[in-house]
């Protein structure tokens, strides 16, 4: 098993490695000069030249890249343009915000999609099973601004329970952490009810009805252990897109993560911040997928033989 | 003196549908005396696995008991609550499933699995628990229980996992065990160890019910049998009675489909035409349509099962009552 992650990392640094140097050459690709836009329309061209001298700016596109790489193994991913400051710096404190967040929503969305997903699946046709499913259709299909505005309506202007936007504490979190998480639990209990509905129909559910187990007993110890699998690959996923920025979330209650960073570094073709989150998300996702493999590793006791 | 294990009495099973409802266990009575092994014979959809299931209480919804009793060791199953009936299975009645290969849960280790039961049913010290597993597996035959004991089920065999579910089925000593289908899923040659084995499971105050839709089974297992037809007990005997002189048409031809693989025949013996569907039964007997000397009084008029010697019942209108 051990051989085995090793080998799965190895192939997420050659993935990555492709992906920084994809990223890297398509920022050079794209027609206008990034210097002069952030020197103003009205900058001297023999200074725009210079500074892209300075830059770096005018070498070859590998050398470029060269030294990015090497500079990135050491943890300096440049200088952002727009903002002056060390693009991991930024992208830190930028960091400590998404993961929060990302967190936040990922236990709200487990919790709530499993619990409504076993509830339905335990009475199949049932009052939960149709409600939560009826609920959870709204999950899947309302959009983020949509849920993240309602809530700010609902719970910051109407009843002032929660703070409209900006995360000053945890209770900044809650609404964007259930506007964000909103939908995963959607996907999760729906996901969760029709893989235990598949599994209930399976022989060993019968052998342990048979060794005396109560039907909660078989739903939970059985049953759910075995619909864990496909479970844990679309958490492990859904984690992973949370956690490399929730752009519409952050924009909406003003917090100041990743997402809303890229976005700034689009709109001001601040290429170092650009490629430092974009290279970011990419290792996130590579990780989310390599935590979802060693978790199946370990619940599933068919692949750990087989590799 | 003899008393009886388990007691079907006109059990009714009953299955709603959109085309009316289907009854795959039709007015069943059945005894499983102390020290005994029954079998129930029949084609696949006789209701022979219902009648099982029933006695399990774990007949899949939609399908219910609609009337009968049922009752192990003098308690009426049908009276007793989900909880109760919880606290029944595994401990004093236990199933043993069709299906080797897909009947134990596939991430859960196989020695935890049979623990399970005794977690469920005893107060035994989980320091104590390993031991009895590893105990019981070396009774059903397992060889080097200490490292089976830690496989999960696609590590096993198809026999080493029937032996598994044997296990389970009997870690507990329950009164009764039903064996559904207990070999059909394996290899001839691990059939006859798994049969071996089984014969071996009955003890003076405990049953066991064997269903099978193989005759050879049941004359290796059974002391008596029942065999069933579409729903019904077509006639009922003990073993030697019944292959000496089976009197039902349909067990005849169940015979006789057997017997002409071992007299070398050219032509196969087969029963003519299929099973009818469950919705569509005649009125009269289940069988008449099949049977060489069906008449207008079978089609119209069902057949009561009538004591045609000692312990052996048949149901069928050519029949004459011993004695007369």
């Amino acid at each position: 098993m051990i051989r085995n992650i090793c080998r799965r990392l190895g192939e997420s640094v050659i993935v990555l490695l492709g992906v920084a140097l994809m990223i890297f050459v398509m920022l050079r690709i794209v027609p206008g000069n990034p210097v002069a836009t952030m020197m103003g329309e009205h900058a001297d061209l023999a200074v725009i030249e210079r500074m892209t001298a300075e830059l770096g700016l005018d070498q070859p596109v590998y050398i470029q890249f060269i030294r990015y790489i090497t500079g990135a193994l050491k943890g300096d991913f440049g200088t952002s343009y727009s903002l002056g400051k060390p693009v991991s710096f930024l992208m830190g404190t930028a960091f400590g915000n998404t993961l929060k967040l990302a967190l936040f929503a990922a236990l709200f969305a487990w919790a709530l999609g499993i619990a409504c997903g076993i509830s339905a699946a335990a009475r199949k046709n049932g009052l939960a099973d149709h409600l939560f499913m009826g609920v959870s259709l709204m999950g899947v299909s309302m959009p983020i601004f949509m849920v993240a505005m309602l809530l700010q309506y609902v719970f910051a202007y109407h009843l002032h329970w929660l703070p409209i936007s900006g995360i000053n504490d945890w209770r900044g979190f809650l609404l964007p952490a259930v506007a964000l998480g909103w939908n995963s639990a959607g996907s999760i209990s729906r996901l969760v009810r029709s893989t235990l509905l598949d599994i209930l129909q399976e022989d060993y559910i019968d052998t342990a009805r048979g060794k005396g187990r109560t039907q909660a007993g078989v739903l939970i110890f059985h049953a759910f252990r075995n619909a864990l699998l496909p479970v844990i690959t679309m958490m492990a996923l859904q984690f992973s897109s949370l956690l490399s920025g929730a752009v519409i979330t952050e924009t909406v209650f003003s917090i100041n993560g990743i997402g809303r960073l890229a976005v700034q570094a689009i709109a001001g073709r601040d290429i170092p911040l650009l490629e430092g989150t974009a290279l970011f998300t990419t290792l996130v996702v590579i990780l989310g997928n390599l935590a979802a493999d060693c978790l199946y590793d370990i619940l599933d006791p068919r692949i750990r033989k087989e590799v | 003196m003899e008393h009886n294990i388990l007691e079907i009495d006109h059990l009714h099973v009953v299955f709603p549908s959109s085309k009316g409802e289907t009854s795959p266990v039709n007015d069943v009575s059945l005894r499983v005396p102390a020290g005994k092994t029954v079998g129930i014979v029949g084609e696949s959809g006789c209701g022979k696995s219902m009648t099982a299931r029933a006695v399990m209480g774990l007949i899949h919804a939609p399908g219910r008991i609609t009337e009968g009793e049922i009752r192990l060791c003098g308690r009426d199953l049908r009276k007793l609550s989900e909880k109760e009936y919880c606290s029944l299975r595994g401990s004093e009645v236990s199933m043993i499933f069709q299906e080797p290969m897909t009947s134990l849960n596939p991430v859960m280790k196989a020695g935890h699995q049979v623990e399970e039961v005794l977690r469920l049913h005893t107060d035994i010290p989980e320091s104590e628990l390993k031991q009895r597993v590893i105990d019981i597996f070396r009774a059903v035959g397992i060889t080097e229980p200490e490292k089976r004991y830690n496989c999960y089920p696609h590590e096993l065999s198809g026999g080493l996992r029937q032996r598994v579910i044997i296990a389970m089925a009997m870690i507990c000593r329950p009164r009764l065990m039903i064996a559904d289908e207990p070999t059909t899923a394996l290899d001839v040659t691990v059939q006859a160890q798994i049969l071996r084995l089984m014969k071996d499971l009955v003890s003076d105050d405990t049953g066991l019910l064997v269903i099978s839709h193989d005759l050879g089974v049941i004359a290796k297992l059974c002391d008596y049998v029942y065999v069933m037809y579409a729903g019904r007990i077509v006639e009922e005997s003990d073993i030697f009675t019944l292959f000496d002189d089976p009197q039902h048409p349909y067990t005849k031809g169940l015979m006789d489909a057997v017997g002409s693989l071992r007299r070398d025949a050219e032509v196969l013996s087969t029963i003519p035409g299929v099973v009818p569907s469950l919705a569509h039964l005649p009125a009269g007997c289940s069988f008449c349509l099949r049977c060489e000397n069906g008449s207008d009084r079978c089609e119209k008029e069902l057949p009561g099962l009538i004591q045609t010697g000692p312990g052996h019942k048949v149901r069928c209108h050519l029949m004459k009552e011993a004695g007369q």
